[in-house]
């Protein structure tokens, strides 16, 4: 792979939107979510995402992150609770899901890039399909993009061709085509090499910069003191502490929080 | 446990649902039902129109003394059963053969290595003649070329040849159904299973073919149910089978409601095997998959 082109450079500048009313991007009222008989995932979660800021949601592997994450995006259908876009429920089930999906990005920890798609195709497939965009504008937008987050010559490429972490960008890329109002991140940096880590990373602090909202399950803990504005420590499906990093990683009020930092300590993370 | 609003056992963590879950599970209900009810509404009237049409059309009531007595089908029924045992004796034993035969000319083909080059040609020369060979004409070459040699202690029972090339044939469909699952599992589980050691022969065995066969059960199926249609040929032969006997009785008095029965007796036969492959398949899949709405 080449190398002169594999900084970070700053993102979309137009994927930030004025929020309509001030009101939170995301909140979550009362969520609980079940799997089968009797596992309880998420256990009366509330959350609220002001624009342009970004969340962290940080706990143990299984404490109900990305599934919270999947919620928001209504990959999984919540048991009881609502959860709120722009003021506006999509858990009712009169709600158009496709319609609300076109306002959320997701990206996940396993890229899912269509391995049959250039890089090019995977990222125009939904502005054209979906938005309507025409292929030379949905095209033009991809190769800025593409090119800002230095990813410019790899637009003909398929995904199996490409290094974690330039997958990885595609992978922002695409969730970026569709202008969505939010973006969620789930543990998009698990999957990569170390070295590699830094160079998503950087994308996400260039969007933070652009003022997108996002919420980021993360299991790296310095990254999230850095870059949110509001962190979520989940353990058994419960919000145990929220509050600015400074005061979750300062001083955390609760002792399951300090016993996981403890060990995200030991194990040299943060 | 506890039960909660929905029926389902609930975890016993004094979880009461809230009143906006009640209201959108019973909003749901009411869409359920509103479905099931335009469903079961436009079913009805596609049948009455079509039970109209048919039942007002000139010719209807010498159609349904034609295709539909009652009298030629209890007349018909016994011996179309009779020879339907032919045709389920056939299915079980070609469909063994073929799966097996299949199979070994499915991994014949896979096989890497220069060694095994003149296998592989081989299972390949096979599946591209044999899938290219008419049915029928596979079945007269075998059922009348094979007597005709006059081989010593070579059968010329018909049904036994007709058998023989109904599984040269599909054994060569069904090649390549397994070759294309095969090839579908992800070099990487080849690659994980080499490197715990398992030998090339070992990797197919436990980890390429399960997962192989589980993703070409469907296909497999829709050759097995053509197989079942495709055991009547065997009696271009002589041998009697359901079609035959229905052909047998219907050209006495040009009377083809035996047809009709011995139609509607394999459908009969290919319904539970479909719902039960549907089944098994759906079950596997529940075991492995996560959650999720889409």
């Amino acid at each position: 792979m080449s190398t002169t082109d594999d900084t970070p450079r700053p993102a979309d500048g137009t994927a930030v939107r004025p929020a309509p009313d001030g009101g939170p991007v995301l909140r979550l009222e009362s969520v609980r979510k079940t799997y089968g008989r009797g596992t309880v995932v998420l256990r009366d979660v509330d959350l609220a995402v002001p624009p342009h800021t970004v969340t962290a949601l940080i706990g143990a592997s299984g404490s109900g992150k990305s599934t919270l994450l999947r919620c928001a995006n209504l990959l999984e259908e919540i048991d009881d609770g609502a959860i709120f876009l722009d003021g506006a429920e999509i858990t009712d089930p009169r709600a158009d899901v496709d319609a609300v999906r076109r306002r959320i990005g997701v990206v996940f920890q396993a890229y899912n890039l269509f391995p049959h798609m250039t890089v090019l195709d995977n990222i125009t497939l939904a502005p054209r399909r979906v938005h309507g965009v025409p292929r030379a504008e949905a095209e033009a937008r991809a190769h800025e993009l593409l090119e800002r987050l230095g990813l410019g010559g790899r637009a003909g490429e398929y995904p199996d061709r490409l290094s974690g972490g330039q997958q990885q960008r595609v992978a922002i890329v695409r969730a970026l085509a569709g202008r969505p109002r939010l973006l969620l991140l789930d543990e998009i940096t698990a999957a990569l090499d170390p070295e590699l880590v830094g160079e998503v990373l950087g994308v996400v602090r260039d969007l933070k910069e652009e003022g997108m909202t996002m919420v980021i399950a993360t299991h790296e803990m310095g990254f999230a003191r850095e870059v949110a504005d509001q962190v979520c420590f989940l353990d058994g499906g419960v919000v145990v502490e929220r509050g600015t990093p400074e005061e979750v990683f300062g001083e955390p009020r609760q002792d399951r929080t300090r016993q996981f930092l403890r060990r995200i300590i030991q194990a040299g993370r943060l | 446990m506890v039960k909660n609003s929905t029926g389902q056992d609930g975890p016993a963590d004094g979880y009461v649902p809230s009143q906006r879950r009640i209201e959108r599970e019973r909003f749901k209900r009411t869409r359920t039902r509103r479905a099931t009810a335009v469903a079961a509404l436009s079913t009805l009237v596609t049948g009455a129109v079509l039970f109209l049409v048919i039942t007002r059309s000139p010719g209807w009531p010498r159609t349904r003394e034609t295709f539909f007595s009652a009298a030629y089908a209890r007349k018909a029924l016994p011996e179309v059963l009779d020879g339907l045992l032919l045709n389920l004796r056939l299915l079980v034993v070609c469909g063994a053969a073929v799966l097996v035969l299949g199979l070994l000319l499915a991994v014949a083909r896979t096989l890497r290595g220069p060694v095994f080059f003149p296998l592989r040609a081989l299972a390949t020369a096979y599946t591209d003649f044999f899938r290219g060979l008419p049915l029928i004409i596979c079945l007269l070459m075998v059922v009348f070329g094979v007597p005709a040699l006059r081989l010593q202690g070579v059968t010329t029972d018909p049904v036994m040849l007709g058998g023989a090339a109904l599984v040269l044939t599909y054994a060569a469909y069904v090649a390549e159904v397994f070759r294309a699952g095969i090839e579908s599992v992800h070099p990487s589980q080849r690659a994980a299973a080499r490197s715990l050691g398992l030998s090339s022969g070992q990797t197919l065995r436990f980890v390429v073919l399960p997962q192989a066969v589980r993703r070409v059960v469907p296909p497999l199926l829709n050759d097995l149910v053509s197989l079942q249609k495709d055991t009547g040929l065997v009696s271009i032969a002589g041998a009697v089978d359901a079609v035959y006997a229905a052909q047998i009785i219907a050209g006495k008095d040009f009377n083809f409601t035996p047809y009709v029965v011995a139609g509607l007796v394999f459908v009969a036969l290919t319904i539970p095997m479909t719902r039960g492959t549907d089944w098994i398949t759906a079950r596997m899949d529940r075991k492995r998959a996560q959650g999720g709405l889409v």
